[in-house]
């Protein structure tokens, strides 16, 4: 018994269908694709290209794979919330009230952490080391740490679903509730692990790329002549290595107050939930600038793009980003204006608040005066931007409004509050991912995605959003709380069913994304990406073959313009080669993925307090990071011939497309 | 014909279709009971000073979101490949713009912070209200969060209720607050906004209700499964009413002791009913909260 510490039959799902049914639709989730791999004897492959590359590209790929699953996942979860609300007007609805708060819980923890996180990594992944011009990350191998801890958090979540139960104490985790008095079961611990573990990924990879930014940009590239996707991801970069610590010591403090029977924020013996209230903050609102920078950056590049005009006002966008990116740290108090501080201190952090809203409307004034004297096409990238922008200054005006003290008063917990978070992170962090994919996806594996569905995501989701959303703004006003299994009063319901409605389109939304993938690859030989620039864009990534090799480029080139590569097409100065010289790249590893899968078992031994399995596992990590560090780096080498070769498919479309001049050598 | 359908969606006047479809999502929902909004509809000095300031803050910014909405459709318009702009390839910068863009905002936003100022100061919760003309001193009420009902302690009046909070119109109403389980907040959204109630800790909230009713109150920080039952109602009694209300719960039959307390304390299943209380130790606010204090009355107290 104590061999498998609090583990026991008992936390199998049998007790309830809505238990049994996410267990089955978990495994079948797992199942299914590892079934389809081994059948095609695709494991080998799999592992030895994808799973232990160091490739900046390919990690990226994983990490929006996971972030899409996580999506999927995290939607059921919505939709599911929505249908009980729209129906449990005076009686139980079908979900009980553990299911239903295990559903927001997980819901909100996912979305942030196993989502959003990875889906913005990923594609930073993908395209920063491209844009600067650079042949990989500044640590590899850190990177491929980063993602197997990112995908060992979501794994603990995941099996919450199948042994055990999850938390009920919501994405944020309050206590006392969230202490082992009021929440004696596994789940919270379940939250914590997962939130340590992947957070541990997420600070190495801000690490790892503020690092890359400042040492690895291509010769000429300036701070001030970056893009400003690499600018946004520098601030996101930084904000993440100073926010996520502290979000690593709440946890763990939470976490001995758990397991080791501490104090900190317990009702009892001194501890105060305040302090929990003001670390969580402390991460938690820099957290939401995280999320959102990454998403104007690419605002900003698909808005150059497709206005085919230089960004208005770059250096106003450089300068609200990093002035967003400072203030972000200065304004936590607002998520507990009624936690009873006194009238000044309030109205100070209400200020706070407020004047971040300054930096953030000169970038949607720059963005409009991008488009202004510019020549438009609607791709389906656009589309999302614009759709941002105009839904977003909603989200901002409510923002605004809820940093008011005594407005906050009377909307803090409502539905209201939920509306305003979902109206920034849906329109102004998810559209952008999904403007980023429409727009980068050529690059990464060289087709483009087809448009008409590109356009129906966007329409879905949009009016989804407005019709999921803009209900919530209105029953908050009635004073729906959040997270209200049930509810006696019978004006809500109307706008609840309206905005299960929309969900009902997000739903469709989804598919369509997954169908336009399934479209794409099924077209992939008429939509060929042969030169590599399918778009006419302006930065350096769209200088290479699409997808790139290896090593991006078989010359680094030069940066010492802003929009680089749309200057040297002015210029006629893209497309010259010279000859290659020798690339080392480092070779790939296993180590990796074996470091994430010992913090999985980590975080799960901990969570059932199997003592010896944890310690295996703890001990596994350390000799993994001193193996890894104490042996010679295996490295894999590209001679100019190979390079060359690798090139050549590239070179020759440029060359029948007309793109290398006469005489330019090839 | 789908194709059809599917490019006429998708082409250049999208963005008519965008805002006709959010003028049609508005007009649809409030056609919906907005009337029955505490918000909107407050019944007290505080909530509708709130609801002003929100409508106010609401209107200063509407002059920079109509103008962005406005400037986006008809930039996608006119400067749409094909459309009547003239396409100037090189435009990135103009001071003029630029002081524009970050004046603008910062305007409104000076704007909007000299009212927070204002405002937070003039509606801190914690600040005792007045009414004019009337017999003014507040009403003192203490309100203890219970898994999952609340507890309504009347120190003047040596009486206590459960899950109904009645004070005399005619007097301001000041509460005295805290929790004997997790965190939750107290809210009666007629009248004015929340504050916290925290274990250990008392919190304070002044409110005033403008003419007499029966307004819904309720805990709206999530605080486990019973959650949704813990809403309350609290009744503002014209002074001969609430006299006649007075009589009716001293003549109750059950008084508030620490043993019946304890049993009071635990958590309930359903929605709590509606419970008088004729007598109640006078110290059982402040025991609840030293049960919580200070670490060396815990261990006193045998908490370990
Ligand atoms: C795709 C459509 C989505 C729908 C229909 C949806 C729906 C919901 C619902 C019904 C809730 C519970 C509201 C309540 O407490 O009353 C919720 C909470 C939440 N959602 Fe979403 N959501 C969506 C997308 C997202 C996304 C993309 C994110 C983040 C990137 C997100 C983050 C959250 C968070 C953090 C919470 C709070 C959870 C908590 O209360 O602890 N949601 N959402
Ligand atoms: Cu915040």
């Amino acid at each position: 018994m104590t061999l498998l510490g609090r583990l026991s039959l008992e936390a199998l799902p049998f007790y309830s269908w809505v238990a049994m049914g996410g267990a089955v639709v978990t495994l079948l989730a797992v199942l299914l694709p590892v079934l389809f791999l081994s059948y095609k004897r695709l494991w080998p492959w799999l592992w030895r290209e994808w799973l232990t590359s160091v490739d900046h590209k390919k990690i990226g790929v994983m990490y929006i794979v996971l972030a899409l699953a996580m999506l999927v996942r995290g939607f059921i979860d919505a939709i599911m919330m929505r249908a009980q609300q729209a129906i449990a007007l005076n009686n139980e609805g079908y979900l009980p009230p553990e299911h239903f708060e295990q559903i927001f819980t997980s819901h909100g923890t996912i979305m942030i952490f196993f989502m959003a996180m990875p889906f913005l990594t990923g594609l930073i992944n993908i395209i920063v080391p491209l844009q600067i011009g650079a042949r990989d990350v500044a640590f590899p191998f850190l990177n491929s740490v980063s993602l197997w801890l990112t995908a060992a958090g979501a794994g603990l979540v995941a099996t919450s679903l199948v042994i055990g139960r999850f938390s009920t104490a919501g994405w944020t985790g309050y206590p006392p509730y969230s202490g082992i008095q009021y929440s004696p079961g596994v789940g919270v611990d379940y939250w914590i692990w997962a939130l340590m573990v992947s957070g541990v990924g997420s600070t190495l990879t801000g690490i790892n790329f503020i690092v890359t930014i400042l040492r690895c940009r291509a010769p000429g590239m300036t701070l001030m002549k970056m893009p400003l996707f690499v600018w946004t991801t520098l601030c996101t970069s930084l904000l993440i290595a100073f926010a996520f610590p502290a979000l690593t010591v709440v946890a763990a403090m939470l976490g001995l107050d758990r397991t080791l029977g501490m104090h900190f924020f317990t009702n009892e013996l001194g501890g105060n939930m305040m302090n929990f209230a003001n670390l969580l903050w402390i991460w938690g609102h820099p957290e939401v600038y995280i999320l959102i920078l990454p998403a104007f950056g690419i605002y900003s590049e698909v808005t150059a793009t497709f206005a085919r005009k230089p960004l208005f006002g770059y250096r106003s966008l450089v300068y609200a980003t990093a002035v967003i990116a400072l203030l972000s740290f200065t304004v936590w108090l607002h998520h507990f204006f009624t936690m009873g501080s006194s009238a000044s201190v309030n109205a100070v952090f209400g200020i706070a608040t407020m004047v971040i809203a300054v930096p953030t409307g000169v970038k949607i004034f720059d963005w409009l005066f991008t488009l202004f004297r510019g020549q438009i096409t609607f791709h389906p990238a656009l589309l999302f931007t614009i759709g941002f922008i105009v839904t977003f200054v909603i989200g901002g005006m409510t923002g605004v409004l809820l940093a008011i003290p005594p407005v906050d008063y009377q909307m803090h917990n409502t539905t209201f509050l939920v509306a305003h978070f979902h109206n920034m992170l849906i329109p102004g962090a998810l559209f952008g991912y999904l403007a980023g994919m429409q727009y980068w996806f050529p690059k990464a594996f060289g087709f483009t995605l087809n448009q008409r569905w590109g356009k129906w995501i966007f329409w879905l989701w949009t009016i989804g959003f407005y019709l999921a959303f803009m209900p919530l703004y209105l029953v908050g006003l009635l004073g729906m709380p959040r997270r209200l299994e049930q509810y006696t009063t019978p004006e809500w319901q109307p706008y609840l069913i309206v905005a299960f409605i929309g969900a009902c389109f997000v739903l469709a939304g989804l598919c369509a994304i997954f169908i336009q993938l399934w479209v794409s690859v099924r077209e992939r030989e008429q939509n060929r990406d042969t030169t590599g620039d399918p778009w006419d864009g302006r930065t350096l990534e769209w200088y290479t073959s699409s997808p790139p090799a290896p090593y991006n480029f078989a010359s680094i080139p030069k940066g010492d313009e802003r929009d680089a590569f749309w200057q040297m097409k002015q210029t006629r100065m893209a497309y010259r080669f010279t000859q290659p010289s020798s690339i080392i790249l480092p070779a790939n590893t296993g180590m990796g993925v074996l470091l994430g899968v010992s913090g999985g078992i980590l975080g799960f031994a901990m969570v059932w307090h199997i003592w010896w399995l944890a310690l295996l596992a703890l001990i596994s990590i350390i000799a993994l990071v001193v193996v890894r560090s104490s042996r010679e780096e295996r490295v894999s080498i590209y001679q100019p011939e190979l390079i060359q070769s690798l090139e050549k498919p590239w070179q020759t479309s440029l060359a029948q497309a007309g793109l290398i001049g006469d005489g330019d050598p090839i | 014909m789908a194709r059809l359908f599917i490019r006429s969606l998708t082409s250049a006047p999208l963005l008519h279709l965008y805002g006709l479809m959010m003028l049609c999502g508005l007009v649809v929902l409030s056609g919906c009971s907005l009337q029955s909004s505490p918000l909107l509809y407050p019944k007290g000095p505080v909530a509708s000073t709130e609801r002003e300031l929100m409508l106010f803050a609401i209107a200063i910014m509407l002059t920079v979101l109509i103008p962005v909405w406005g400037l986006t459709l008809w930039c996608c318009r006119r400067y749409r490949k094909g459309g009547k702009g003239e396409y100037r390839p090189d435009w990135c910068s103009s001071t003029l713009v630029e002081c524009g863009v970050w004046g603008g905002p910062l305007i409104i936003i000076l704007l909007i912070g000299y009212l927070v100022v204002v405002y937070t100061f003039r509606l801190d919760p914690y600040k005792p209200l007045t009414v004019h003309s009337t017999d003014t001193t507040p009403f003192p009420v203490q309100a203890v969060a219970l898994d999952w009902k609340w507890l309504f302690i009347y120190p003047e009046l040596g009486i206590a209720t459960v899950n109904e909070l009645v004070f005399p119109q005619s007097r301001p109403l000041a509460l005295e607050i805290t929790s004997d389980t997790v965190m939750t907040s107290f809210m009666i959204p007629a009248l004015g906004g929340q504050i916290y109630a925290m274990a250990g800790m008392t919190t304070h909230l002044n409110l005033i209700a403008d003419q007499p009713g029966t307004f819904t109150g309720r805990n709206t920080q999530f605080s486990g499964t019973g959650f949704p039952q813990m809403y309350f109602s609290a009744k503002a009694l014209p002074d001969k009413a609430f006299e006649d209300w007075l009589g009716t719960v001293r003549n109750a039959s059950s008084m508030l002791n620490s043993a019946h307390y304890h049993q009071l304390a635990r958590p309930n299943k359903s929605y709590a009913p509606v419970e008088y209380f004729s007598s109640v130790d006078t110290d059982l606010f402040n025991h609840i909260l030293a049960r919580y204090s200070a670490p060396s009355t815990a261990l006193a107290n045998g908490a370990l």
